[in-house]
């Protein structure tokens, strides 16, 4: 890797970069668990819509490149992934409001069906390289290459940066995210405001879906920017841990998301600077991180704050 | 004494399942046709590949062995309440701490004493990942679902740590290992078959956890708790002790999978071990409605469909992917169907006399 030349610089840089390149998926599918979980439904599923989206969106950038274009298939590679998250979440929401139905078992299977349905699909799409996200550079002002290579910034991200304070604001001051607040914290009372719960949660979780997809496009499309079969490293599952620790704050959801991008880098960072002994260990930090906070900021005796009240209720 | 109103549920919870089965086959079939591929061919080898002839349910029996033991790793703590899907991070740390064990003692102990300790460090291995799960979930409240979950993770980067450094055995290079257990410690087979001694022990491990759910107070503290936990403190359970016990026997029973995998199979750890048998549990888990019995009998039909992945890949050319597209399926439609329990008026009493009194007789 080029790194190499900046010497232990290289690794303050490769997590800056990883948290560039990085954070994206993160952010894409917390933000989609999020508005998921303020409605006081759990999709554990977001990791094979992530899957879903990330075969989605490479295979129709790559069909359409000969009609439409490489600047334009990409895009649309990134709508249908959308799209392609839209069902699935249709599925896990239609599926975890039937009466006595657990949405956790749900979300574990729409894993299995939606993971399967990707590798199923995604075969032929494995070799032929698709055409890839346009990204803009931040490191004009560097003569090193590493430096301008590591700023690269794609446009998804942006995207995704304006949309965490967009779905705080949505939360806080508008007619529709008070009723979805109203149906995770409390089903009786969104009822009796003439609330259709069932409605309500239906919207959240497809739309949801819609962006966990998206952050799959991400994967597949800029950062790794290919599609196999090993692309997701539990990004989506990750996710839903994220969020408990964001405590369901979309803004809080962004700075989670970077740190997590940057755990992730941690091991490929450390690697370019010649330690190698521990790459898996390292490589598994996102993990680790995820779980000793879960175990720093849960606490037996009281609920968490911000949790939607509804949520894992039976109801 | 069995009432009739008790025959009518269990024929309930005997037909439920079975037609979910026989609907997510139909769906499977408009799937692969969609796909472009005739579904009677595609069942005909997934039967021809599961049980169609003694050497196909042979390979059968083999993968339904780890199988039956790793969905009891979520069918136990399930009569908790849990919901625990960290059966693969069992499984493989289990495998890990067979081969370490069992590498110590090989060579200088006897066979049999080299398989014990393989065994009793797979059951100690995975208890402690699970029971840690438990104790997380007792102490901290952490979410049982999404702890087990990354743990998962980090039992698959702890392998493939130890066998690319610590235990790697020089001479594997593409893919590396641990070094292989001797050829005579590895576990035997079942007389007359090639199926190894693992599917005993997920038999057994199967019955001991029914009549420990079924017949013992313990088992009955376990339900108690998973049905009102507030209820079951009050009448001073110890809920602590029985999550965190709960959770050590099913970690056990997933790390005894992976010892089997380990001593019987691969013969020395290595990303192999991360075979999926840990996920594929959890279904097994669901279908059987978390009754270890049933869970034996699915673990059979589950394998079967396992092994049939080979065969769609060669003879249809369909991704081996399928089988996984399968697996979504039966999951789902079990899911769903959990819903329609109570829904049927067959299996219902007609009067309402019998059923008051086969609750007293209960």
């Amino acid at each position: 890797m080029a790194t190499e030349a900046l010497g232990w610089w290289g690794v303050p840089l490769g997590i800056m970069a990883g948290i560039l390149r990085g954070s994206a998926p993160f952010l894409f599918v917390s933000l989609g668990e999020c508005l998921t979980e303020k409605s006081g439904k759990i999709n554990l599923g977001l990791e094979g819509t992530l899957l879903m989206g990330a075969m989605s969106a490479y295979g129709v950038s790559y069909l359409s490149e000969k009609t439409v274009g490489a600047a334009i298939a990409p895009w649309l590679g990134v709508l249908v992934a959308g799209c392609a998250g839209m069902v699935l979440g249709f599925i896990h929401a239609w599926l975890s409001q039937q009466p006595k139905v657990n949405d956790v078992a749900v979300g574990i299977a729409m894993i299995i069906f939606g993971s399967g349905v990707a590798f199923f699909l995604g075969k032929p799409f494995i070799q032929p390289p698709a055409p890839q996200l346009p990204a803009f550079s931040l490191g004009w002002w560097s003569s090193i290459s590493q430096v301008q290579s590591a700023l690269q910034v794609s446009p998804l991200f942006l995207i995704g940066l304006a949309i965490a304070p967009l779905m705080a604001w949505f939360f806080r001051s508008t007619r529709w995210g008070l009723f979805i607040r109203a149906v995770g914290d409390s089903p009786d009372a969104a009822l009796a405001m003439g609330v259709s719960v069932k409605k309500v949660r239906m919207l959240c979780i497809i739309v949801g879906s819609f962006l966990a997809g998206i952050g799959g496009a991400y994967l597949s499309l800029y950062y790794p920017g290919s599609w196999s079969e090993r692309i997701s490293s539990g990004q989506g599952l990750m996710a839903v841990a994220l969020v408990i620790f964001a405590r369901w704050n979309p803004i809080q959801c962004l700075w989670a998301s970077m740190l997590f991008g940057g755990a992730q880098s941690l091991g490929p960072a450390l690697q370019a600077v010649g330690i190698e002994g521990g790459y898996y260990l390292f490589n598994a930090s996102p993990y680790i991180l995820t779980l000793l906070i879960m175990i720093i900021t849960c606490s037996p005796k009281k609920t968490l704050s911000g949790a939607p009240g509804a949520l894992g209720t039976m109801t | 004494m069995l009432s009739s109103s008790q025959w009518r549920r269990t024929a309930e919870a005997i037909c439920i399942p079975i037609g979910a089965l026989i609907f997510s086959l139909i769906l499977f079939g408009l799937f692969c046709a969609a796909a472009g591929a005739n579904p009677f061919a595609v069942y005909a080898a997934i039967h021809k590949a599961a049980f169609g002839s003694w050497s196909a349910f042979q390979d059968t029996l083999i993968r339904a062995a780890p199988l039956m033991l790793t969905s009891l790793c979520t069918a136990l703590p399930a009569q908790l309440g849990l919901v625990i899907i960290g059966n693969e991070g069992a499984l493989v740390i289990g495998g890990v701490a067979a081969i370490a064990a069992g590498l110590a003692v090989a060579g200088s102990a006897p066979t049999m004493v080299v398989q014990s300790v393989m065994a009793i460090a797979g059951l100690v291995a995975g208890g402690v990942w699970i029971g840690t799960v438990g104790a997380l979930r007792h102490y901290r409240a952490v979410n049982e679902t999404i702890s087990s979950l990354l743990m998962n993770y980090i039992a698959i980067a702890l392998l493939n740590h130890l066998v690319g450094g610590p235990m790697r055995d020089p001479s594997s290079l593409n893919k590396p290992s641990s070094y292989p257990i001797p050829e005579i410690d590895k576990l035997g087979m079942l007389p007359f078959t090639r199926v190894h001694y693992g599917l005993l022990y997920g038999i057994i491990a199967c019955v001991i956890a029914y009549f420990l759910i079924q017949r013992t107070t313990f088992g009955f503290a376990a339900r108690t708790a998973g049905g009102n936990v507030k209820a079951a403190r009050i009448a001073g359970l110890p809920v602590g002790k029985l999550t965190i016990a709960i959770c050590f026997l099913a970690g056990s029973c997933a790390g005894l999978a992976g010892m089997v995998e380990v001593a019987a199979v691969h013969g020395r750890a290595n990303e192999s071990l991360n075979a999926n048998y840990g996920y594929a549990g959890i279904l097994v888990a669901f279908i059987a409605r978390y009754n270890p019995i049933a869970a034996s009998i699915v673990a059979v039909l589950l394998g079967g469909i396992l092994a049939s992945g080979g065969i769609l890949q060669r003879r249809l050319g369909l991704p081996d992917a399928t089988v996984y597209v399968f697996q979504g399926l039966v999951f789902l439609v079990v899911l769903y169907s959990e819903s329609l329990y109570g829904r049927f008026a067959v299996f219902k009493e007609r009067d309402s006399a019998p059923m008051a009194s086969s609750a007293i007789v209960e």
